[in-house]
């Protein structure tokens, strides 16, 4: 079993906690972003866009055995960077656990201001729409 | 006159304050403006010691709200030289202005296979607006393109107008790139073809001379909130005999002047185009925003926001890999640029970090992002309270910015 979201959670604290001002968390945010991997073409479907993001972001998410699994991608690279992480905590986990995850680390990385409405990267949406897959094969 | 920018800034409240650590730059003026002192001030004294619905109390405090609301609309007169003050509507905004026209001249004026021109420069609130009447009436929707630099092709625009082209609907100055539009020879064009013409004159009333006469303007709409004044408040001017022709738009109080059931005799002009209460505080607060640009005089204040355009673009010109979008020669200070291989999303959330308040995205202006072949473009727009220093240190934090993301 590979750790909880919990435990998935507190080590990406531990990671932000190591830089002291702004630039070195977003240089590894973009690092981040760099590092994942771009979702295959034909993924990045209409479809799989998550609307209400400033920059297209595409989502995709299937059922392996009784886990979700996440695959995302973006063409800005600090949203990149943000999905990146969501990934690292959500994917691979049932869809009960990812339904009721609270994610506390975005706001103790200092990362919330993403998360407001006014903001266009979509965080918010991002969160909301791996919710909802998970709903959704729930309910399958 | 040469501006005591120092001086200036200290007018505006909202400009003194870190964002993120760093003083707040704001380099977004052409989605709002910021407010002098005066203006806020005149917002609060309204609801302090005037508050009190307009045109129909007999009491002091309705006398001296309709008194200072008229008055706004007597200096909005002067300020656009309009022949008279009842031909100034006052509406939500630039958005508003043109439904009503779309709504009311376009509802009694167009009909199948008549066309409407409107340029690839639009803002959507005068590119929609056209679509749905044009959907309802039948009417046809054409377009005047834009060169490689953003300008309008006038070639293409004389050969575009002939006797079906009932209205010519264009900006004076583009949201997104800056440039502006002769809307001086192009309204002659129109008029010779029996065209009317509505100008969206949201992005020049803050920084040209507009003389709705001198001209010859049909239509000429706004937006307060970028003219230094309040939010929620617009302008439509328009001839007398076509404001006069023009069926009323929303139905309600103050429109009318006598209501039964068996039917309605509406009220004349302005008020036909008001129905309800309008927005009294921040109409009032408008006059501040008059005043104040009035006492700089605007010219003194385009010419301030020029040399800052010249600069930046100048500087940002030595960036590699950067290219400005929107190369006019007749431009106000709006610069668009892409760098190549990032998002400019990622850039204004850098630029955030440094306390610098950029545009990113498509601007309202879909269809030019298309022409360009780009998702969106990172938009600086300058305003006279803006400085020369604001600008290196722009420029410096992009450049940190692009290292950090290349
Ligand atoms: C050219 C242009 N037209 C219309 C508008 C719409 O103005 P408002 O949102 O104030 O109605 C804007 C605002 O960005 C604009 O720049």
């Amino acid at each position: 079993m590979a750790q909880s979201i919990q435990e998935t959670q507190e080590e990406l604290i531990v990671e932000f906690g190591l830089f002291d001002d702004w630039a070195d968390k977003y240089e590894y945010l973009i690092d981040l972003g760099k590092k994942l991997p771009s979702l295959s073409e034909d993924l990045k479907t209409e479809e799989n866009v998550i609307k209400g993001c400033q920059s297209r972001v595409w989502l995709h998410a299937e059922k392996q055995g009784d886990q979700i699994v996440f695959e995302a991608d973006s063409e800005a690279v600090i949203v990149k960077g943000l999905i990146s992480m969501l990934i690292r905590v959500l994917s691979h986990h049932s869809a009960e656990e990812i339904m009721k995850a609270d994610l506390y680390f975005i706001d103790q990385i200092g990362m919330s201001q993403h998360l407001a409405q006014t903001r266009s990267n979509g965080l918010l949406s991002m969160v909301k729409q791996m919710k909802n897959y998970a709903l959704a094969f729930s309910a399958k | 006159m040469t501006l005591d920018i120092q001086k200036i800034r200290a007018d505006f409240p909202v400009l003194d304050q870190q964002v993120n650590g760093s003083p707040l730059i704001y380099f977004d003026n052409a989605a709002t403006t910021q407010k002098p002192k005066s203006v806020i001030d005149a917002l609060s004294h309204y609801y302090a010691s005037d508050n009190a619905n307009i045109h129909r109390g007999i009491h002091a405090l309705a006398e001296r709200a309709t008194t200072a609301f008229e008055l706004t609309r007597t200096k909005i007169k002067e300020f656009i030289n309009a022949p008279s003050s009842d031909q100034i509507i006052l509406t939500a905004g630039t958005t508003g202005s043109i439904n009503l026209v779309a709504q009311t001249f376009g509802r009694a004026n167009f009909s199948t296979g008549d066309k409407i021109l409107i340029s690839n420069l639009e803002h959507h609130s005068n590119i929609v607006p056209w679509q749905m009447i044009a959907e309802e009436k039948g009417a046809i929707i054409e377009v005047i393109p834009v060169d490689e630099r953003g300008v309008l092709d006038l070639e293409a625009y004389r050969n575009l107008l002939d006797a079906s082209v009932k209205l010519v609907a264009v900006n004076h100055v583009s949201n997104a790139i800056g440039t502006i539009n002769p809307i001086a020879e192009m309204i002659q064009l129109a008029h010779a073809h029996g065209a009317k013409v509505l100008i969206d004159g949201a992005q020049s009333i803050a920084h040209l001379d507009i003389d709705v006469q001198a001209l010859d303007i049909d239509f000429f709409a706004f937006s307060a909130h970028k003219l230094f004044g309040p939010t929620g408040v617009g302008v439509l001017y328009g001839k007398r005999e076509l404001l006069e022709s023009m069926p009323p738009y929303q139905g309600g109080g103050e429109m009318i002047k006598e209501v039964s059931f068996e039917g309605t005799t509406y009220n004349e002009l302005p008020y036909k185009f008001e129905a309800g209460t309008p927005n009294i505080a921040d109409v009032i607060a408008l006059s501040a925003a008059i005043d104040y640009v009035n006492a700089l005089s605007k010219e003194a204040l385009f010419t301030q926001e020029l040399a800052l355009l010249a600069y930046a673009t100048e500087q940002l010109s030595t960036i590699p890999g950067l290219r400005i979008i929107g190369t006019a020669p007749d431009k106000i200070a709006v610069i668009s640029f892409v760098m190549d291989g990032i998002h400019p999303q990622d850039l204004g959330v850098l630029l955030d970090k440094f306390g610098i308040a950029i545009r990113t995205g498509h601007h309202c202006v879909q269809p030019l992002m298309k022409r360009f072949g780009l998702p969106g473009t990172c938009r600086a727009s300058f305003a006279f309270y803006n400085t020369f220093e604001e600008i290196d240190l722009f420029v410096k934090a992009l450049r940190r910015s692009i290292n950090m993301l290349q």
